[in-house]
């Protein structure tokens, strides 16, 4: 049994070797595939090219507002977090970039704007011009929107906490320096408790006595709910909070999981065109039906693949992971649970490869189903639970579980990244998947 | 040692049925040609007995020592793999006890000595398939089942190649083989199985086909023999 193993895996090993452009295109081609996945995910996409003017001259970007100063330009580099920026000297050409398609949008901070906003009790307004894309409309709206609302959250914090000072000087009293010229304030409390003596001094008969009384109260009154109003003052400049909620799936940051996805596309890749690549070859050559005549149990035949296309397809992810590793920072004392990851997904891949060769008649086809059968299952395993339906979801859910990508792209995830579900579950995932396609590739080999 | 039996064999590819009802009977030393016309079952039949095809129906029995050679009639090699490279792999899984000398006798043997290290899939046609029987014949078994085995082959090394087996035959191997050359046929085989359609027309020897009536030439004979059975 072993002899035979030996002679059926050093005599495939050996065709391989002898045909470079298979051995290639097996290799070459999922890591190009691996890669350019593990880019798509891991790069965010190219934020908005927008013509950026700010005609606030440079000495006038500081607005007082009470004791408080706004700087424009902390606003300003906090909107180029969400657009890129082309600066443009006028008006003119900020439109004429526009007219062109040169930017999708233009956006203009008026010179006017640090009036406005010292003022304070006008509306302050950046120019925003569009194309009449509606795509890239909605892009740049909503890019520029949600900066802007952030900004406008901040500056309403600030006016609020000058409103709690200008509130603070009315109730206790103290100097206000308003257009060069410094005045005292009394303030609400103390007029009150000045207020509060004199009618003590007064005579319980004078005619004066009920008007004072009135001007009292109404001190008394509007010290207790003026402190009441700075707080509704504050509530309105609090913003809506966003609440975030992940609804489903890993608490990867994206670039980890992309080696994750990177690492087990190439694994599928090379392991199932490997097996049933070289099952179907064994067919084509017409050395199948030799070696099934007794010469080697159909369970040894099937396993030898396997384990050829298995042990190939680690060895390239292996590789790949480590070269990975190189430009992504990886925990290397986890390098023990890759491996494990790695091993158990790669039989698991082979499996359903020798199950696929055992079914198809030639090396073409083979290939072929290899491609039609793995790259769904790539883009059905990335599928984000949010995206679509949730009936269509869970038909997702069950496809996905029946194929070997998403528990071995959970259990690589869960090696390398140390994400939910647990590695142990998706190992069990996998080896029942492994059960399961070996029972379907010898039923099929017996055909 | 046992002979080789059949009783019965019957294969069916869906509706359409490839063998009928075969039996026959094979004793060591024994000679059998199939002959038959084009899709008439010959190489279903061997496919059978070679363990290949499992038979739909019927009972095959065959001698538990000794092990069945199949060349196949089309030829089952690796391209990629040299000649020599061939051979050892199907002597190692043949468990042949000395693997080198049986590669070696048999590259002596195909005349394939100056060749043993060339990819097979470079060779040409008649030289493939001189692998093709050198790898049936390697384990030296005692059924040995060749499907048209010498139609690829110059008339030297079809000489070559019954001079060997007649020596086996000799040591008690029983042979059952194809061809549509009824010269070769009568010559080298002690019994004749005539199968058209699936079915078993007739099991005997040569003599026994050719009757009176045909005169001295079996290939006419058999052609008249068909005929009659509106073949
Ligand atoms: N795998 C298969 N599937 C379906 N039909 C088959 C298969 N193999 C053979 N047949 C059919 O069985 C019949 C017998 O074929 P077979 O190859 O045994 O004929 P043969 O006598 O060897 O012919 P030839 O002299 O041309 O080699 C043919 O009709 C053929 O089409
Ligand atoms: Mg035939």
């Amino acid at each position: 049994m072993g002899l035979a193993l030996r002679a059926l895996l050093a005599k495939d090993l050996r065709i391989l070797g002898r045909s470079p452009a298979l051995a290639a295109l097996l290799i070459i081609y999922p890591i190009a595939i691996a890669l350019l996945i593990g880019l798509a995910l891991s790069s965010s996409p190219a934020l908005p090219r927008v013509a950026f003017l700010n005609e606030i001259p440079p000495d006038q970007a500081t607005v007082q507002l009470g004791r408080e100063s706004i700087n424009t330009t902390t606003y300003e580099r906090r909107l180029f977090q969400a657009i890129q920026p082309v600066p443009v000297a006028t008006r003119a050409q900020a439109i004429a970039d526009v007219r062109s398609g040169a930017t999708i949008a233009a956006l203009i901070i008026p010179a006017e704007l640090p009036q406005e906003l010292a003022s304070a009790s006008q509306t302050a307004y950046v120019d925003v011009i569009y194309n009449n894309n509606a795509v890239n409309q909605s892009l740049v709206e909503q890019a520029i929107e949600s900066k802007l609302a952030q900004a406008n959250a901040a500056l309403a914090a600030q006016l609020s906490r000058v409103a709690d000072s200008y509130i603070d000087l009315l109730l206790k009293g103290g100097n206000l320096n308003f257009l060069g010229s410094t005045y005292k304030i009394l303030g609400l409390v103390r007029a009150h408790s000045l207020l509060q003596a004199i009618t003590a001094e007064l005579p319980p008969s004078s005619p004066v006595r009920p008007r004072v009384e009135q001007v009292e109260s109404f001190a008394e009154v509007a010290v207790q709910h003026l402190g009441g109003s700075k707080a509704v003052i504050g509530a309105v400049a609090e913003p809506i909070g966003v609440k975030q909620e992940v609804l489903s799936g890993h608490r990867t940051p994206l670039n980890d999981y992309a080696v994750a996805v990177a690492v087990s596309v190439s694994l599928m890749f090379v392991c199932i065109l490997l097996a049933s690549g070289m099952l179907a070859l064994e067919r084509e050559e017409g050395t199948l039906a030799r070696l099934r005549r007794g010469l080697v149990p159909a369970g040894l035949l099937l396993g030898a693949k396997a384990l050829l296309a298995a042990i190939v397809g680690f060895a390239v992810s292996f590789a790949m992971l480590a070269g990975i590793g190189i430009f992504v920072p990886l925990d290397w004392a986890r390098v023990g649970l890759w491996i494990a990851s790695i091993a158990v997904g790669s039989v698991a891949f082979a499996t359903l490869g020798v199950a696929m060769g055992a079914i198809v008649r030639d090396l073409r086809a083979a290939s072929l189903l290899a491609l039609f059968v793995s790259l769904p299952l790539v883009f059905l395993a990335l599928v984000p639970s949010a995206a679509v339906s949730s009936a269509l979801f869970d038909a997702i859910r069950i496809i996905s579980a029946i194929f070997p990508f998403k528990p071995a792209l959970e259990a690589l995830d869960a090696a390398i990244n140390q994400s939910q579900p647990s590695l142990l579950e998706a190992l069990g995932h996998l080896a029942a998947l492994i059960a399961g396609f070996g029972v379907v590739a010898r039923l099929a080999l017996r055909g | 040692m046992t002979r080789l039996q059949a009783r019965g064999l019957s294969k069916r590819f869906g509706s359409r049925v490839a063998v009928r009802d075969v039996s026959f009977e094979l004793d060591p030393g024994a000679v059998l040609a199939i002959i038959g016309p084009n899709g008439a079952g010959k190489t279903t039949l061997l496919s059978m007995l070679a363990g290949g095809l499992a038979p739909s129906a019927g009972e095959l029995r065959v001698p538990a020592e000794g092990g069945v050679g199949w060349v196949p009639q089309q030829t089952a090699v690796y391209s990629k793999l040299s000649v020599a490279e061939n051979l050892r792999l199907f002597a190692r899984l043949e468990r042949v006890a000395d693997v080198e000398a049986a590669v070696a006798g048999m590259l002596d043997q195909a005349g394939l000595r100056e060749r043993a290290d060339e990819p097979v899939g470079r060779l040409s046609g008649g030289n493939r398939q001189r692998v093709n029987i050198a790898i049936g014949l390697i384990a030296d078994p005692s059924v040995l089942l060749l499907d048209e085995p010498s139609s690829a082959l110059d008339p030297r090394q079809r000489a070559r190649l019954w001079e060997f087996i007649l020596t086996r035959v000799a040591g008690g191997t029983s042979v059952a083989f194809a061809t549509h050359d009824i010269a070769e046929a009568e010559r080298y085989a002690g019994q004749l199985l005539v199968l058209a359609d699936g079915e078993m027309l007739f099991a005997g020897p040569p003599q026994g086909l050719r009757g009176a009536e045909h005169g001295s030439d079996l290939e006419r004979a058999f052609v008249a023999f068909l005929a009659e059975r509106g073949h």
